[in-house]
């Protein structure tokens, strides 16, 4: 049951909190507190970052734009298993494949659009030859229609241009993969 | 300054050199006083960004300082558009109103020993009609945009500056009794002495009371209701943009540091330094310091030109009743009860004003 008896009554404010409410109002007490950290915040260090200028730091995790690899002997990793498409869950990736001269199947296709793409990193984490990788680029941009679909040869030719950048960051996190 | 332009311009009858003179001065304080605007705008974007750990514009000149012209620039070129069925003639007139007062005020204001464009001996009370003049210009911007917002935010800036008019002009009330004249260069040369002599320590209620009227009265933050950005979108000054936007900004901002320089003139000693009498003048550099200049006005004017933004960077807006209950309830009974303190030790020869 409800036991009330121990309950305190509220305590009316005596004269002499009334006194000192009235002080507190007409010396601004309230008012001259709220300007102390405004200006205790004036003359603290600036948050601002600016930002082409100054960057942040980037994990070797960071997630941007794709790109393929290759082995070091030149030699495509993709074996066009589909399972990055199966995986996305933006359905962005589209593979065909077909079967090359020397009887091993390769991706003929291999487009990511980057309009759909949420940079999960599923693909990634879903491939058995570390063929689809996500770079640190994040500063890129489609100037015409289209150019939001990265092509087979494209994302081979980020793959390139960055491979050792990429290697590098596999490499650091791999203890804890 | 009479003695140069006289002597370039020997061939002119003495009126008319008077004349050149004074139009010299008026332009030289125009300009001035435009130029503060100027920067006053770029310190309050500073000031405000740096109070919310922001570094506030950096990127035209030297940490922004070119920013006010890129301002001024962008706002002139644009089109000044002229809502339709908008009342045209008012509507241009309205900007101009507001600003005209706001420049004409400064003519009494003694900005260094002995100077001021206009000696006038009944100073605080032009200055108070000047002052309360600024309001048409914002009434009938209101009322000839032919907008909603516009004209609430002209009513609501009409009420108030009615309700701070008159606690603001009872602590006038109180500096001229202290100081036995309405002439401000006399009002600072009876400050002259050092701190103590200055009038916000036997005044200080009522320096409190007009300092906060001021603001009341510039329309500024945390008493911005007539703009009220988020209630009203721009209050009074919606439909306007471009050079008859600049003109009510210059106004606001004119006006801000109207303010500030007389709450320094007559409450703080005007251009009177604070270790006058502590120093002797014949000092180097200290003495400099000691004697009455323009460098001390213009130091207190920065320095209630730095808690106008201190102010806004730190208080959200007033509801409007609670404005109204402040203007009416709070500084009216505060200002009489401090005149009559006041008048009691006058009458009884005890304390500063003996």
């Amino acid at each position: 049951m409800n036991d009330f008896s121990n309950r305190v009554p509220p305590t009316r404010p005596g004269a002499g909190d009334r006194m000192r409410a009235v002080f507190r109002t007409f010396l601004l007490g309230e008012l001259l507190k709220g300007l102390r950290v405004t200006l205790r915040n004036f003359f603290r260090r600036k948050i601002t970052l600016n930002y082409p200028a100054e960057k942040a730091p980037q994990s070797p995790r960071f997630r941007g734009l794709h790109a393929l690899r290759r082995y070091s002997n030149g030699e495509e990793r993709c074996i066009a298993c589909k399972l990055c498409e199966a995986v996305c869950p933006a359905l962005a990736i589209t593979i065909e494949s077909e079967l090359r001269e020397d009887g091993t199947r390769r991706a003929s296709r291999y487009d990511i659009d980057l309009f759909k793409c949420v940079y999960c990193g599923f693909c990634e984490e879903a491939c058995p030859v570390d063929a689809i990788v996500e770079t640190r680029i994040h500063e890129y941009h489609m100037e015409r229609r289209g150019e939001n679909i990265l092509t087979r040869e494209r994302l081979l030719e980020i793959g390139d241009r960055y491979e050792e950048q990429i290697a590098a960051d596999r490499s650091s996190d791999a203890s804890y993969r | 300054m009479t003695e140069i332009l006289g002597n370039w311009l020997a061939f002119l009858p003495a009126e008319a050199v008077e004349a050149v003179a004074s139009l010299v001065a008026i332009l030289a304080l125009a300009i001035v006083v435009i130029l503060c605007v100027a920067y006053a705008t770029w310190l309050e974007r500073k000031v405000i960004g740096f109070m919310q750990l922001r570094q506030g514009p950096n990127r035209v000149g030297f940490r922004g300082l070119l920013q006010p012209f890129a301002d001024v620039l962008k706002l002139l070129v644009k089109e000044i558009v002229i809502p339709g069925r908008a009342n045209r003639w008012l509507f241009l007139t309205a900007p101009v109103l507001a600003l005209v007062p706001a420049l004409a005020a400064w003519a009494v204001v003694p900005v260094f020993p002995g100077f001021a464009i206009a000696d006038l001996d009944a100073g605080l009370l032009y200055l108070l009609s000047m002052t309360s003049l600024g309001i048409y210009g914002i009434i009938l911007a209101g009322w000839a945009s032919n907008s909603k917002y516009a004209l609430l935010g002209a009513m609501r800036s009409a009420a108030q500056m009615v309700a701070y008019e008159i606690a603001m002009g009872f602590a006038l009330v109180g500096v001229l009794m202290a100081a036995g004249s309405l002439n401000l260069g006399e009002i600072v040369a009876r400050q002259s002495g050092g701190v103590t002599q200055w009038f916000i320590f036997p005044l200080a209620p009522l320096f409190l009371v007009y300092f906060i009227s001021g603001v009341a009265e510039t329309n500024r933050a945390p008493f911005d209701v007539a703009e009220g950005e988020s209630e009203i979108v721009a209050g009074f000054h919606v439909e306007y943009g471009g050079a008859t936007f600049a003109m009510f900004f210059l106004a606001e901002y004119a006006n801000m540091i109207l303010i500030a320089a007389l709450t320094a003139v007559l409450f703080l000693g005007g251009w009177d330094s604070p270790f006058h009498g502590l120093v002797d003048p014949g000092w180097p550099v200290v003495g400099i310091l000691a004697a009455p200049s323009l460098f001390w006005l213009a130091a207190k004017t920065f320095l209630f030109l730095f808690v106008f933004l201190w102010l806004r960077a730190t208080f959200p807006r007033y509801r409007y009743d609670q404005i109204m209950r402040l203007g009416w309830k709070v500084f009216i009974p505060v200002t009489l009860v401090w005149i009559s303190v006041e008048a009691v030790f006058f009458t009884l020869q005890i304390g500063p004003f003996a």
